[in-house]
């Protein structure tokens, strides 16, 4: 290198585009979601906005009408039904498939399948299912057993209408990344355990699963961030209805942007939402080093 | 235990076959979500050719009696599906090349210039994984509505390659790493400046790494909805999302050219998918785990 201040004005180049965007889209907008959240502003024009301090975030904790912590609440079940249904399902398929049997490449790709479509797609296509005249859903099971008001149209029976197409969804993402890890777990140690006897489920419980608890956690954040971010199927199939059943923090904040006009309270329940996604993120991670402890790493 | 070891005793060096009746349950188990998997979208495809009457009662789960490729022709005519299929492309190649231009830059100032702070600024673009899209929506859509941008295709292409970059450049750091460090030490011997290293040295060998972005990034902007949604309102802009839910909205009870709308948005993906299920699929793997 000629000299230092070439170096750092060429790295500065070479990270300038990255820099622009990056700041300009996330981090100056994340400062500006926080100064907003103290303000009421009602309008995109922001000069005469009121300051109110932390007067959102009281309003959002303690107001019945906007219902926040039933949004948050739903998102929280969403999130453990997904840690709990839907990721043991997916281990349990990458497991299977991670046996060597034969058209693994052609199950692993039909179940992969989904995750590929886009979600509007989906959405629309489960509402079909579901629909209360028409649907596929009553010709399997019988109009008989659903619920008043249609599948999505209930209060006790849309969020877990909305969880089944989420969970149809994504097994195959988190089975994909979780067979990538059963893949690699060295056979020479399944050989040599069951030379020692051990059976499938042993090899799997004692062996396998251990191995690939870096893509596990990977998996258990992805689940739960993910829910604390779903939007995009709840906003097609029922957009957070009926009675705010199926209402999550961003269908939430869109409609406090777009219908009610609050953008200072939208603000704040993304605000909230990052909150959120940085903590899980901190405490998953910190479960699992503990657990790594007793573990063998 | 004691069990064990009698049978260790007995064939010590056979290795315990997996059980027949397990192997055949086994394959019920993965031959059952597979069906579960196949089953909606050969329904999606077989109301896109049926007639509501078809739909309504007298043929709900077979395929159509009468094929009806007129649906598809409404939903190209009525539905405007063609602009937004190609609004959708021109939003997402954009981002990818804006984000690989960005990302590759970036990780080679991380990665292979040595300074100090680099690692600090990896840490900083990381941010950008747990980040969601969501937490700027309320800043940018005032921004853009005080400069009147939304209603443009940068309105998007600019949010997608900033939420795109930070995978992005995860991905390139893993690629960019297993390339020998001997081969900047030669080109500097030759004379090549750190910008000459970077465009005829380090690009050409990242190649397996654009495909994977491209890939991951692809996915990503093709399907997205909120921002989308809040920014374009005009019909001539809208994404294929946006457009779908414009088009189910109009039509809610014609069956046919909405299902028609589904199966258009989706058999790119899904053409694409077959001939490259392999490296889609890896470009996900990598996105996930090598965070």
């Amino acid at each position: 290198m000629k000299n230092k201040t070439y170096k750092y004005v060429t790295v500065f180049l070479f990270l300038l585009p990255a820099l622009i965007l990056f700041i300009g889209v996330l981090i100056a907008p994340i400062v500006m979601s926080l100064v907003y959240s103290l303000f009421d502003l009602r309008s995109v024009s922001t000069e005469g906005m009121e300051f109110i301090g932390l007067g959102n975030y009281k309003e959002l904790f303690t107001s019945g009408s906007i219902s926040f912590w039933k949004a948050l609440g739903n998102s929280m079940l969403l999130a453990v039904l997904s840690v709990f249904i839907q990721l043991p399902l997916a281990l349990g398929l990458a497991l299977m498939l991670g046996k060597g049997i034969k058209g693994e490449r052609a199950f692993l790709s039909i179940y992969f399948l989904p995750v590929l479509i886009s979600t509007v797609v989906i959405g629309q296509l489960w509402r079909k299912i579901y629909n209360p005249d028409y649907g596929i859903l009553n010709a399997v099971v019988g109009s008989g057993l659903m619920p008043q008001g249609g599948w999505l149209g209930n209060e006790s029976s849309a969020l877990w209408c909305v969880f089944i197409p989420t969970l149809w969804q994504y097994v195959g993402y988190h089975m994909l990344l979780m067979y990538a890890g059963v893949r690699s777990v060295s056979p020479e140690l399944r050989e040599a355990a069951k030379l020692d006897g051990a059976t499938d489920g042993q090899v799997d419980w004692y062996i396998v699963i251990p191995s690939i608890k870096p893509i596990l956690r990977v998996s258990v954040i992805f689940a739960i961030t993910g829910s604390l971010k779903s939007f995009d199927l709840i906003y097609v199939l029922t957009n957070g209805g009926p009675y705010h059943a199926t209402e999550v923090p961003s269908t939430l904040m869109i409609s406090m942007l777009f219908e009610r006009n609050r953008y200072g309270m939208g603000s704040t329940i993304a605000v909230l939402m990052i909150a959120l996604c940085f903590a899980f993120a901190i405490i998953i991670n910190a479960v699992f080093k503990e657990r790594d402890i007793y573990g063998k790493k | 235990m004691a069990r064990n070891n009698d049978g260790r005793l007995l064939d010590q060096y056979q290795v315990r076959k997996t059980n027949k009746f397990l192997r055949g349950m086994i394959y019920v188990g993965l031959v059952i979500w597979a069906l579960i998997d196949l089953f909606p979208i050969y329904w999606m495809f077989t109301f896109s050719l049926k007639s509501n009457e078809e739909v309504y009662g007298l043929n709900v789960m077979g395929l159509p009696k009468e094929w009806l490729w007129s649906n598809y022709s409404t939903a190209m005519t009525t539905g405007n599906m063609p602009q937004y299929f190609v609004n959708s492309l021109i939003v997402t190649v954009a981002t990818i090349v804006i984000s690989l231009i960005a990302a590759l830059m970036a990780t080679y100032a991380i990665t292979r210039i040595v300074w100090k702070g680099s690692s600090l600024m990896n840490s900083f673009f990381m941010l950008g994984i747990t980040i969601p899209i969501h937490a700027s929506i309320v800043p940018i859509f005032i921004t853009l509505s005080k400069l009147h941008m939304t209603n443009s295709y940068w309105s998007l292409i600019i949010p997608y390659s900033a939420f795109s970059l930070a995978m992005a450049i995860l991905i390139c750091t893993g690629f960019m790493n297993e390339i020998p460090r001997d081969l900047d030490e030669a080109a500097y011997i030759d004379g090549c400046g750190l910008w000459q290293t970077f465009g005829m040295i380090i690009v050409p060998l990242m190649k397996p790494a654009l495909a994977t972005i491209s890939i991951y990034t692809f996915l990503q902007c093709w399907n997205e909805l909120m921002f989308a949604n809040v920014f374009i309102s005009k019909d001539a802009l809208k994404t294929l999302p946006v457009g779908i839910q414009a088009l189910s909205g109009r039509h809610t009870t014609d069956w046919g050219p909405i299902g028609a709308a589904l199966v258009i948005a989706t058999f790119p993906v899904l053409i694409a998918y077959v001939f490259m299920s392999k490296s889609i699929q890896e470009s996900f793997i990598a996105g996930a785990v090598k965070g």
